[in-house]
């Protein structure tokens, strides 16, 4: 067996950290959650050689160990309980070259831990155009560490880093800044009440305690009560400890680094005078929305229409193939088309979360945040809210858990609580079905109604934030702060798994619910009480006996189903839905979809083929679906005002649990919940009473 | 001194001192301290929020917190 060293990788946002972690680990990782909250947890294995392997830890990205959310939370919690499964043994610190200074304070403050700590300096590729150079030697002992140049981009310096890790018992394990000068008194007398502890884990205690949570003291140190100073002196002394760090960085880098500025200016600054232009810079961002949702819709309708022919394909060879029963009827009409439901997501999530990626790595995603803020701010609103709205037509809960970002909680709250009007992948399945349904495949009718569904969404986003701002009390002051990362050209390769990472989270998540949805959806579809659903073939028969025109087993399935439970439950619902256009079925689909709006396609697939013994995709089974009238029942009027439903209603269990985790608090979501379902319904009531 | 939301677009100044009680420390840690120089490269449109470029780092903060942050201009 090798022996298992585990180590933290550990930078700033932008330092290319996550490329350097897929390098190491060839892509073989796990990601989850820490327990109890959101914050993604990855991890993965490192081979070094026969006898060693790394169990590297990919911490969230942070600027400095003085927390300013969740996530830089979690990375001092972890850092500090030596008990904690996570705790690392080595600790490498990734750095930026063109930003050396800032990461190095980052790295000072890891140092200060005792945790042996190796800098990376990532990007080094750049350095010749930028002028750079860095005496390595020096620096290594002006750190009291080693020191490896990296390039993720060009794949270089990886086996020095492997070597300097394999013997990481080396690296010196002392601080090179005593934080006991920043306030000799103040930590004298620490030192006094607690000899045996370390007077900076200490001090970040107390920090993180009086800025952010509380944390578990008890693993930290078995002491429970010690002094603290107030939040205010607490702060100041940490500006000064930062000031005081920069002071000592700046000796150290005045002897090893050296930049020649002429060098430095860049094609960047040209690229920021068009991306950042008044005019321009907007057109562009709007012309890449736009981009983004055009292709969405047209690279992903052939590979759809193919997932969707395919799984009813499926259907029919288990059909004729499989003895018949309850067991094959459950597969071919429950989960077959469940899980059918799912995948015909793929194409769309994949596309998008292709996109995102890509504004994301590339570093344009800031300079939208800094064309947007002011605009945004309106409405109580925070220019980085653009990442929540924009990630929204991905997936609320993603979506939501990018507000963390926001350093305002008001600005915070608010994003939160309309996020979930922008419209995500899981209601495009439902759009593109009613789309297909009732709007004409003319010109470019149908791909115009999908642009007017998304303009709604963010639009009910930006109007209900308007007017949360204008009824919420309170501070309205707030700090932003962003960092403008220099240009990049994205690796595809880290794209492309962040998309595969994403999509196949979004299908197992979803999968799950729909799935188990779909199981119950059939047996309720299948059973049904008292007689009517026992005798229902008895009865129909009888009933149509003189009558030989009558296709008479699909009046029996179709009885059968009324009758059955899921055919009560749709059917008691019938008097409050009916005056939005909806019928009994529509009904039992909209229920099912409570749990996760995709499950809508699914719950109808269900629904229909229980319906008939046809094999026939579900869109051909909508068009030919009835009223009692005989008047067909999709028509424009049903389709739109079942379309603003959808836009309006918060059908997602998973992000009212979101918002809940986010808010700590059951208000929030529950009031989202209850008054996005009541605007859905006027919403969709009048829409569907002036068209009618 | 001004302070450094009147900074005219590529106009260099240096950090003189702060409102310290009104700011971040995250600006401090990404390098807005006293000492360093500091240079407006961009303002949005009715020019907030404003594109900074400090020591190394380059960010981009909204005016009431530039008002904060006084500098000396460069002769």
């Amino acid at each position: 067996m090798p022996q298992k060293i585990k180590v933290a990788l550990l930078g700033s946002p932008n330092t290319g950290k996550t490329s350097v972690f897929n390098i190491l680990t060839k892509l073989n990782q796990k990601v989850g959650n820490y327990p109890g909250i959101t914050v993604e947890k990855k991890e993965g294995t490192w081979i070094l050689n026969r006898q060693f392997k790394a169990k590297v830890f990919d911490f969230p990205g942070c600027y400095s160990l003085n927390a300013n959310s969740i996530d830089e939370s979690i990375v001092i919690e972890t850092l500090l309980n030596k008990n904690d499964p996570d705790h690392p043994d080595v600790a490498i610190v990734v750095a930026d070259v063109e930003n050396l200074k800032r990461s190095l304070l980052f790295f000072t403050q890891i140092k200060g831990l005792k945790i042996p700590a190796i800098l990376a300096i990532n990007m080094a590729d750049r350095m010749k155009k930028k002028g750079i150079e860095i005496d390595l030697d020096r620096l290594e002992k002006e750190l009291n560490t080693k020191v490896v140049l990296l390039s993720a981009r060009r794949n270089t310096g990886f086996d020095q880093l492997k070597q300097v890790l394999l013997n990481h018992q080396q690296i010196p394990n002392k601080e090179i800044f005593d934080i006991s000068k920043i306030d000799s008194n103040y930590f004298s007398n620490l030192k006094k009440l607690f000899p045996k502890e370390s007077i900076y884990r200490l001090w970040l205690l107390i920090t993180q305690e009086a800025n952010f949570t509380k944390l578990k003291r008890k693993r930290v140190t078995d002491t429970s009560d010690f002094q603290t100073l107030s939040t205010a002196s607490l702060k100041k002394l940490q500006q000064k400890e930062t000031i005081q760090r920069y002071v000592l960085i700046n000796q150290v880098l005045k002897k090893t680094f050296t930049v020649n500025p002429l060098k430095a200016s860049s094609f960047g600054a040209t690229l920021d005078r068009i991306l950042l232009h008044k005019v321009f810079g907007y057109i562009i961002f709007f012309g890449i929305l736009m981009l983004i949702f055009e292709s969405i819709y047209d690279f992903s309708s052939i590979p759809m229409d193919f997932i969707d022919e395919s799984f009813s394909q499926l259907s029919h060879w288990i059909y004729s193939h499989l003895p018949s029963g309850n067991l094959t009827n459950l597969v071919a009409e429950g989960l077959i088309p469940g899980i059918g439901g799912v995948v015909i997501f793929v194409p769309q999530i994949a596309i998008l979360y292709f996109f995102l990626a890509l504004l994301e790595e590339s570093g344009y995603m800031s300079r939208v945040i800094f064309l947007m803020d002011r605009g945004l701010r309106k409405f109580g609103l925070s220019g980085k809210s653009v990442i929540p709205l924009v990630s929204g037509t991905a997936c609320a809960i993603p979506a939501v858990m990018a507000t963390r970002n926001i350093e305002n909680w008001r600005e915070r709250l608010i994003t939160i609580l309309v996020t979930p009007f922008t419209t995500c992948a899981a209601r495009l399945p439902v759009y593109a079905i009613l789309i297909a349904l009732v709007i004409p495949d003319k010109g470019s009718y149908q791909s115009l109604t999908l642009m007017g569904l998304y303009l709604v969404g963010f639009g009910a986003a930006l109007f209900t934030a308007w007017v949360l701002h204008k009824s919420f009390v309170g501070d309205k002051k707030s700090f932003f702060v962003i960092e403008m990362p220099s240009y990049k050209m994205p690796l595809l390769k880290d794209v492309l798994y962040t998309v595969w990472e994403k999509t196949r989270t979004f299908i197992v998540e979803a999968g799950k619910i729909i799935l188990a949805i779909s199981i119950i959806l059939w047996v309720l579809a299948t059973n049904g009480p008292g007689q009517n659903f026992k005798l229902a073939e008895e009865m129909i028969t009888n009933q149509y006996s003189s009558d030989q025109t009558i296709d008479l087993e699909a009046h029996i399935q179709a009885y059968k189903l009324e009758n059955s439970y899921i055919g009560l439950i749709g059917r008691s619902i019938e008097p409050a839905i009916a005056p939005l256009g909806f019928d009994w079925k529509i009904g039992i689909a909209l229920l099912s979809s409570f749990a996760a709006r995709e499950v809508f396609v699914g719950t109808l697939a269900t629904i229909y083929s229980v319906d008939s013994e046809k094999q026939e995709t579900i869109k051909i089974k909508m068009t030919n679906e009835k009223r009692a009238d005989g008047t067909p029942l999709f028509t424009l009027a049903t389709g739109l005002s079942l379309m603003l439903f959808y836009a309006f209603a918060l059908q997602c269990m998973s992000t009212v649990a979101i918002v809940k985790k986010e808010t700590k608090t059951w208000k929030w979501p529950i009031i989202q919940l209850f008054s996005m379902t009541f605007l859905a319904y006027v919403i969709s009531l009048s829409v569907f009473q002036l068209m009618q | 001194m001004i302070s450094l939301d009147l900074l005219k677009k590529k106009q260099s100044a240096v950090i003189d001192q702060f409102k310290i009680e009104k700011l971040p420390l995250k600006l401090i840690e990404m390098g807005c301290l006293p000492g360093n120089e500091i240079t407006l490269l961009q303002r949005a449109p009715f020019k907030d929020p404003i594109y900074l470029k400090v020591d190394q780092s380059y960010l981009a903060i909204r005016r009431e917190t530039a008002k904060n942050i006084f500098v000396r201009l460069k002769s």
